[in-house]
C-alpha cells in the first residue's frame, strides 16, 4: 500500500478540522474527494504534505509502509510526494528553471544520486513541458509571478512532472480553469499515471473527473470521510447535490 | 548641541585644517575655515537630535582618527590599490586611496568630447568658474554637521563633467577602499555635473582591504541639467569596525531622469542621506536600496525629496533584511510644494527581521502642499512568509534553502532595477553570498566572488 491514513485527526489552532479520516491508496490507483466548502478537503491535503499549522492529534499517516508524521515537510517530498496547490505561491527573482533543479537535486541527494548535469536537465525540462503545454518563455520567468491563474495550474502540473513523484495529490487543480486549460491540465496528470504512482485528486465539481477518471471517489463531510463509490458516485453527486449527502449523513 | 570638547575628533579638527589648507587656493581655504567655524558651533549630531534619534555615533566617534594630509607617490601606493574585478564590466576606474585621488600622469583630463574626469582638488585649481557654479549649492550645509565637516576638511574626491548632449558609454566607477592603516579617517567629496542633455553612469563603491576600522565621511554632489540622465549605484560593502557617512544630493532640472541604487551589504554603522530636489517640470527619480545587515551592524538611510514643481514623479523603495542584532533605520520624507501639481510620488520601505532581537525603525513620511497629487507611502516588516515556505519546502528543498530563496526573492526586486548586466550578476552573486554568511569582506575584493556556486544548492545561474 502506499498511502495509508488511519483515523487521522487534525486541529487548527485548536479546532478540529479532520475527525477520523479513514484513506487507503494503492500503487496505480486515481483516487477523487470531493466535498462541499469547509469540509476539510485541503486541510486533509495540507496535514499530507506536513504543513506546520496542521496538528495531528490522533491517528496515523504511512506512506510506503514508513511513518511520515515525524517528517519535516521537505523529506515527505523528497519520499515522493507531491501537493499541487490550490494557491501557488509566487517567487519573484527565483526563476522556474533554478526552482526546479534545486528541488530535484536535493531529492537526488536525499536518494543517494548524482545531481543532474545542466544539459540533461534542459532536456528533461523541454520534455516535460512539451507535456503540459508550456510554451519555452515561461521557464525564464520566475516562479509563478505574473502567472495567470491556468499558469499557475499548469506551472503545478509541470513540476509534478519534473519531480515524477510517487503519490501527488492536486487541490483544487480545477478552480479557476478555463475549459482548455483543464484539458491540458488533465491531459498532464493522465500522461503522469504509471503502474506504480498514484493520483489523489481533490476537487469540488465533478467536471475534472470527465478527464481524469477516478477509481475511487470520496466523499469528505464535516472532517470525515462519509461515502466511497466508483466514478459514478461523482456524477451521482453532481445530480442530486451535496444536500443530498447532508440528509444521508444525518439519517 | 555644542560638541562634546572631550571627543578626539574635535580636537583634531584645528590640527587638520592646518595640515590640509596647504593643498588648496586661498578662495577655498576661506570656506574650509568658515565651514569648521559653523560645525563647531553647531556641534556633531547626538541622539537628542530628532534625524539622530535611531542611530548612535558615541561609539564611532571615540576613536584616534588619522586624516592622511601627507603627499604619496602613486607608486608607492600601486601594491595597495584595491583591484576591482567585476568580470566584463568594461568601467573607466578611479581610486580613492584614503580619501586621495590617485593618478598616474594626470590628476584631471578632458576627453575628445569635452567630458572632464578627474580630481576634485585639481578641478577646483583647474576649472575654477565650472566648480564654483555648482559646489556645496545642492547641500544643506547650513545645518548638517557631516556636510560641514566634509567642507571644511575634504582632502579630494571625483570631478566628472559631461557636457551638453553628451554621453559616457562607459561607466565610471569610484572605488573608495579603506583600511591597511587602524583608524583611517576618510573624507572624500565628489561634484559630478551633467549638462542639458547629457548621459552617465557612475557606480560608487565603499570596500574595505582588511578588518581596520575607520570613518569615511563622503559628500557627492549631483547636477542633473535638463534632459539629462543619471544612471547611478552604490555599493557599500565596507568591514563590521568600519563607519560610513555618505551623503548624496541629486537636483534635477526639467525632464531630467535620475536612478540611483544603492546596495548596502555590510558595514560597521553606515548612514545614508540621500536628497532628492526635484526642480524641473517632467523630471523623474527612482530611488532604490536593498541593505542586508547582521550581527550588531547599523545600517540606516534617510531620503527626502523634494517636488518643488508640477509634473514630476519620484519612486523610492528601500529594501532591508535584519538578522541577529542588527538595527536598519528608514525615514523617508516626501515634501510636495504647493506648485507642485499632477506629482506622483510614491515610497515603500519593506523588511524582514529573522530574529527577536534585531531592530527595525521605519518612518515613511509624506509632507503635501498641493492639492492634485498622487502620493502613496507604506512600510512592513514582517517573517518570512510561512505559506512560501511551505510550498518551497514541499518541492523537497530544505529549510535553509527555503529561506535563503525566499530573503533572495525578497532581495531581487532591488537587484533587478540594475541596468548594467554584468554589475547585476555580480551583485546577485554577493547578495546570495551575503545571504548565506559568507561574505564580509576578501582580502582584495569581494568582487571577485565569481568562484563557482559549488555548494550553494540554489542555483540561480543562468545554465540556458
Amino acid at each position: 500500500m502506499l498511502l495509508n491514513i488511519k483515523d487521522l485527526h487534525v486541529s487548527i489552532n485548536g479546532k478540529e478540522i479532520l475527525n477520523g479520516v479513514n484513506l487507503e491508496v494503492n500503487k496505480g490507483e486515481v483516487h477523487a474527494i470531493m466535498g462541499p466548502n469547509g469540509t476539510g478537503k485541503s486541510t486533509l491535503a495540507a496535514a499530507i504534505a506536513g504543513k506546520e499549522a496542521y496538528e495531528v492529534t490522533q491517528g496515523s499517516i504511512s506512506f510506503n509502509g514508513k511513518d511520515i508524521l515525524d517528517m519535516q515537510p521537505e523529506v515527505r517530498a523528497q519520499e515522493g510526494i507531491f501537493l499541487g496547490f490550490q494557491y501557488p505561491v509566487e517567487i519573484p527573482g527565483v526563476s522556474i528553471t533554478n526552482f526546479m533543479r534545486t528541488a530535484l537535486n536535493e531529492i537526488k541527494k536525499y536518494h543517494g544520486q548524482e545531481p543532474l548535469t545542466a544539459a540533461a536537465f534542459l532536456k528533461k525540462m523541454n520534455e516535460k513541458q512539451k507535456l503540459v503545454e508550456i510554451t519555452s518563455k515561461l521557464k525564464n520567468r520566475s516562479v509563478n509571478e505574473g502567472f495567470s491563474g491556468g499558469e499557475k495550474k499548469k506551472n503545478e502540473i509541470f513540476q509534478m512532472a519534473m519531480l515524477e513523484p510517487q503519490l501527488a495529490i492536486l487541490d483544487e487543480t480545477d478552480s479557476g480553469l478555463d475549459i482548455d486549460a483543464l484539458k491540458i491540465v488533465a491531459n498532464g496528470v493522465n500522461k503522469l499515471k504509471t503502474p506504480d504512482n498514484a493520483t489523489v485528486v481533490i476537487t469540488h465539481y465533478q467536471r475534472l473527473l470527465d478527464f481524469i477518471v477516478p477509481d475511487f471517489v470520496h466523499i469528505l463531510y464535516d472532517g470525515k470521510i462519509v461515502m466511497t463509490g466508483g466514478k459514478e458516485l461523482a456524477l451521482e453527486l453532481e445530480e442530486k447535490g451535496y444536500e443530498w449527502i447532508k440528509q444521508r449523513v444525518k439519517a | 548641541m555644542k560638541m562634546q570638547k572631550s571627543q578626539p575628533l574635535f580636537q583634531k579638527l584645528d590640527q587638520w585644517l592646518e595640515e590640509s589648507q596647504g593643498f588648496f587656493n586661498a578662495n577655498c581655504q576661506a570656506k574650509r575655515a568658515e565651514a569648521l567655524l559653523k560645525l563647531k558651533k553647531l556641534g556633531l549630531p547626538d541622539k537628542k537630535m530628532e534625524k539622530w534619534r535611531n542611530t548612535d555615533l558615541s561609539e564611532a566617534l571615540k576613536f584616534d582618527y588619522k586624516l592622511w594630509t601627507k603627499e604619496f607617490s602613486p607608486a608607492q601606493i600601486q601594491n595597495d590599490l584595491f583591484q576591482c574585478d567585476v568580470h566584463d564590466l568594461d568601467a573607466f576606474t578611479i581610486n580613492l586611496y584614503r580619501g586621495r585621488y590617485v593618478y598616474q600622469d594626470q590628476a584631471i583630463f578632458k576627453m575628445e568630447n569635452g567630458a572632464i574626469i578627474g580630481s576634485m582638488a585639481a578641478a577646483i585649481e583647474k576649472y575654477p568658474e565650472l566648480v564654483s557654479q555648482h559646489f556645496d549649492k545642492y547641500t544643506n550645509s547650513e545645518n548638517k554637521a557631516f556636510d560641514l565637516l566634509n567642507t571644511a576638511l575634504f582632502l579630494d574626491g571625483l570631478f566628472i563633467y559631461v557636457p551638453k548632449n553628451t554621453k559616457l558609454e562607459q561607466p565610471i566607477q569610484l572605488i573608495n577602499a579603506v583600511g591597511r592603516e587602524e583608524n583611517t579617517f576618510v573624507q572624500n567629496r565628489n561634484l559630478i555635473i551633467l549638462e542639458e542633455g547629457s548621459e552617465l553612469t557612475l557606480i560608487h563603491c565603499d570596500d574595505s582591504y582588511d578588518y581596520k576600522r575607520s570613518f569615511t565621511n563622503s559628500l557627492s554632489e549631483f547636477y542633473i541639467g535638463k534632459n539629462a540622465k543619471l544612471d547611478h549605484y552604490k555599493i557599500q560593502n565596507i568591514n563590521n569596525n568600519s563607519f560610513l557617512i555618505n551623503s548624496d544630493y541629486f537636483y534635477q532640472e526639467r525632464d531630467s531622469r535620475l536612478n540611483t541604487n544603492k546596495m548596502i551589504l555590510n558595514g560597521g554603522l553606515i548612514r545614508n542621506e540621500v536628497v532628492n530636489t526635484i526642480n524641473g517640470e517632467g523630471a523623474e527619480s527612482d530611488i532604490l536600496g536593498l541593505y542586508l545587515a547582521d550581527e550588531k551592524q547599523h545600517i540606516d538611510n534617510q531620503v527626502f525629496v523634494e517636488h518643488a514643481v508640477p509634473n514630476c514623479r519620484s519612486n523610492e523603495l528601500f529594501k532591508g533584511i535584519v538578522d541577529d542584532y542588527a538595527h536598519a533605520v528608514f525615514n523617508g520624507h516626501i515634501l510636495v510644494k504647493p506648485d507642485a501639481q499632477k506629482t506622483l510620488a510614491y515610497q515603500n520601505n519593506n523588511n524582514i527581521i529573522l530574529t527577536d532581537k534585531a531592530k527595525i525603525n521605519t518612518k515613511p513620511f509624506l509632507e503635501i502642499y498641493a492639492d492634485d497629487v498622487k502620493c502613496s507611502h507604506g512600510a512592513t516588516i514582517g517573517q518570512l512568509d510561512e505559506n512560501s515556505l511551505f510550498y518551497i519546502r514541499q518541492r523537497g528543498i530544505g529549510i535553509d534553502n527555503a529561506r535563503m530563496l525566499l530573503m533572495y526573492a525578497f532581495a531581487a526586486e532591488v537587484i533587478n532595477h540594475i541596468k548594467i548586466e554584468s554589475l547585476r550578476t555580480r551583485i546577485d552573486d554577493m547578495v546570495k553570498k551575503r545571504l548565506r554568511g559568507e561574505l564580509s569582506i576578501c582580502d582584495q575584493c569581494v568582487l571577485q566572488c565569481s568562484t563557482p556556486e559549488y555548494h550553494f544548492e540554489i542555483d540561480m545561474a543562468k545554465i540556458d
